[in-house]
């Protein structure tokens, strides 16, 4: 068990010199002992680097990876007593399940009755006792995931377990089972998580803190409310939440307001900026009618119905506007012109992508 | 009930008379000779089971039986560690990756009686480099006078041959294996030694089938390389299955004899390639859960 923290920058290239040379820009980060934590981003944002590199598989090209509070840096991975789990999964074939679990304490010298003991108690978690004599080769993706997962947890002072996109081979109904055995597992174990994905809703219900990444960069950590009402970043507002929020371009004056160059009326506080980017949830715009003044005129494009919602997608001046419209009300057809009111307690105010109000 | 439709049987036809033309008929050729005592063209005899009655109590043919069974047996105890050994040593990645290859792929692309013909002046003894060292430390080394020479220099011979053949299939294995694995083996801890049993080794069972099966069946036929280095001396002791039949079919002309041996050749071949298979496929799987009960 162990608080990690990195203080660094990863490029696989010799000389970095720009930042698209860097897999990883330079970046402060903590884990807390016994949190879980998600990585989320789309492929090729550096989660994986990031995760390999607390694992131990990649050295770092700048600055130092600490596990509470000792410099790891130069640490192999099994001398930095971690787990691992890839994305597909490893066993070995020639082995039983209870061998494939035993192999780590195994190759650690540990004593037989221990090792017994161990993977008797580490089987029960996984619910896998019944399969300790069975040849590991022979089991489906996500008895293999999970024995994956028993080689981590088999040491007793492993210091974390790290999660690379374990469940992209399983099959989607046992997905949701293996991931409540995981929350389990952590809530038992009390040990540090550490888990990549670019689905959002894996991480946000596994994790309590997500690492939203893009591009080599962590633009923003928190709880899945945070991220879903006060994205720190435009990326974070796009990536999460389906459909993404909604982006507007606002110009203002002393007298006036002008989003996407409608002129609004409205009494709202905004931003102390002649420019800026208004960005609202689909969720959290309503339609209104031309008496609001402080509505933008749109014409519907799509109306989509998702069953417990209706998705309409409309045009405000060139952008896309979508809104979230539940069954019971009023659907507009397509190519009618609507109001939409975007202002409200739920807006966040942009300037250069990043969140100001 | 689904319909039977029997049609595409015919599917399967121009198959069926490509594989008649190319490998029954000649077969069943071969049959009709081992069957008949051949005087002259116009004149044949019935004789049953005689030939192969005789050729199977021939001395000859047993002695160049269990040669050849020495030789098969010692060059895949020779070739295939060697093999997954020069695989296991080979660069994985980088131009020396792709210099090595070409460098380890040499020797397979080399004709069999050039390969003949270049160990034969290897081995001599006045200008040959192996032959004329040897001799100049003090062994007295000669591929046509001594047996255990020739048959040693065979050997090496088609060590030298066949090895990266080996090579090339264990690393084309061993590259095949995602990194996760050594990722995974090395965050358990593993050694060295335990990665090579534990992934490594099982990886490589396909291709080491693949391995064993070609080079026993290239290695029981080997007929070229010998005849042009030794002619199967001194004496006998490189005369080797296919060498001995070739003698008896073309240089004595007794083709019902001849026809024999080859079906009990073409047979054993079958037999040995049939056991070494199922061997292969068995070690290591299944009966395991039985063991650990």
């Amino acid at each position: 068990m162990a608080r990690i923290e990195l203080d660094l920058a990863h490029a696989y290239k010799v000389n970095p010199l720009r930042d698209e040379d860097y897999a990883l820009l330079p970046l402060k980060m903590t884990f807390n002992d016994g949190g879980a934590y998600a990585l989320l981003g789309p492929s090729g944002c550096g989660k994986t680097t990031m995760l390999n590199i607390i694992s131990g598989l990649v050295k770092p090209s700048h600055g130092t990876v600490k596990f509470d509070g000792e410099d790891v840096t130069a640490l192999l991975p099994q001398q930095r007593n971690i787990a691992q789990v890839f994305q597909f999964p490893v066993i070995y074939d020639t082995m039983t399940v209870a061998e494939n679990l035993a192999f780590p304490l195994k190759n650690r010298g540990v004593s037989p009755q221990k090792i017994k003991a161990r993977v008797g108690k580490i089987a029960e978690m996984l619910e896998m006792s019944g399969q300790l004599n069975m040849r590991a080769a022979g089991l489906a993706a996500d008895a293999k995931q999970k024995i994956s997962l028993g080689r981590g947890l088999v040491r007793e002072d492993v210091r974390a377990v790290l999660f690379d996109e374990p469940l992209t081979v399983i099959d989607p109904h046992l997905k949701w089972q293996l991931r409540r055995k995981l929350k389990q597992i952590h809530s038992e174990l009390k040990l540090t998580f550490v888990y990549v994905t670019h689905d959002q809703v894996e991480a946000l219900t596994f994790a309590d803190q997500v690492v939203v990444m893009t591009r080599g960069r962590a633009v923003q950590i928190g709880s899945a409310s945070d991220l879903f009402e006060r994205p720190q970043h435009t990326f974070v507002g796009h990536f999460i939440g389906s459909p993404g929020m909604n982006f507007l371009p606002a110009k203002k004056t002393s007298t006036t307001l002008e989003i996407t160059g409608q002129r609004i009326k409205s009494n709202w506080v905004t931003p102390d900026l002649d420019q800026f980017t208004l960005g609202i949830r689909p969720e959290y715009v309503t339609l209104t009618d031309a008496s609001d003044a402080g509505a933008v005129q749109a014409v519907v494009t799509q109306t989509q119905d998702v069953g417990t919602y209706w998705l309409i997608t409309s045009t405000v001046s060139g952008h896309t506007l979508r809104a979230r419209v539940a069954t019971h009300q009023p659907i507009p057809k397509l190519g009618e012109t609507v109001h939409i009111a975007v202002l409200n307690t739920h807006t966040c105010f942009y300037n250069n992508e990043v969140l100001i109000a | 009930m689904k319909p039977v439709n029997q049609k595409a049987w015919f599917l399967i036809l121009p198959v069926v008379i490509c594989v008649a033309f190319s490998a029954i008929l000649p077969l069943m050729t071969v049959v009709n000779y081992s069957l008949q005592d051949i005087i002259s063209p116009d004149r044949r005899v019935f004789v049953g089971t005689e030939w192969f009655k005789s050729v199977m109590r021939d001395d000859d043919l047993q002695g160049a039986l269990i040669r050849q069974i020495t030789f098969s047996l010692t060059v895949l105890i020779v070739q295939i560690p060697l093999g997954i050994a020069l695989a296991l040593s080979m660069p994985a990645k980088g131009w020396q990756a792709s210099a090595v290859l070409v460098l380890v792929a040499i020797s397979l692309l080399i004709p069999w009686n050039v390969v003949g013909t270049i160990w034969q002046i290897y081995g001599r003894t006045d200008i040959g480099l192996l032959g004329a060292s040897l001799s100049a430390m003090g062994f007295d080394y000669s591929y046509t006078g001594n047996a255990t020479d020739a048959w040693l220099t065979v050997l090496v011979m088609d060590v030298w041959h066949w090895t990266p053949l080996v090579a090339l299939l264990c690393y084309a294995g061993l590259r095949a294996i995602p990194d996760a694995y050594y990722q995974a083996a090395q965050i358990d801890g593993a050694s060295k030694l335990a990665v090579f049993r534990y992934i490594q080794l099982p990886k490589l069972r396909g291709v080491l089938m693949i391995a064993v099966l070609l080079r026993f069946m290239d290695s029981f036929m080997i007929y070229t390389e010998p005849f042009v280095l030794t002619g199967g001396g001194p004496g006998n002791a490189t005369t080797f299955l296919s060498q001995y039949l070739t003698q008896k079919a073309v240089g004595q002309f007794d083709l019902g004899p001849a026809a024999a041996f080859s079906l009990i050749y073409f047979l054993i071949i079958l037999l040995l390639c049939f056991i070494l298979y199922n061997w292969m496929q068995r070690v290591g799987t299944s009966d395991k859960e039985v063991s650990n009960g």
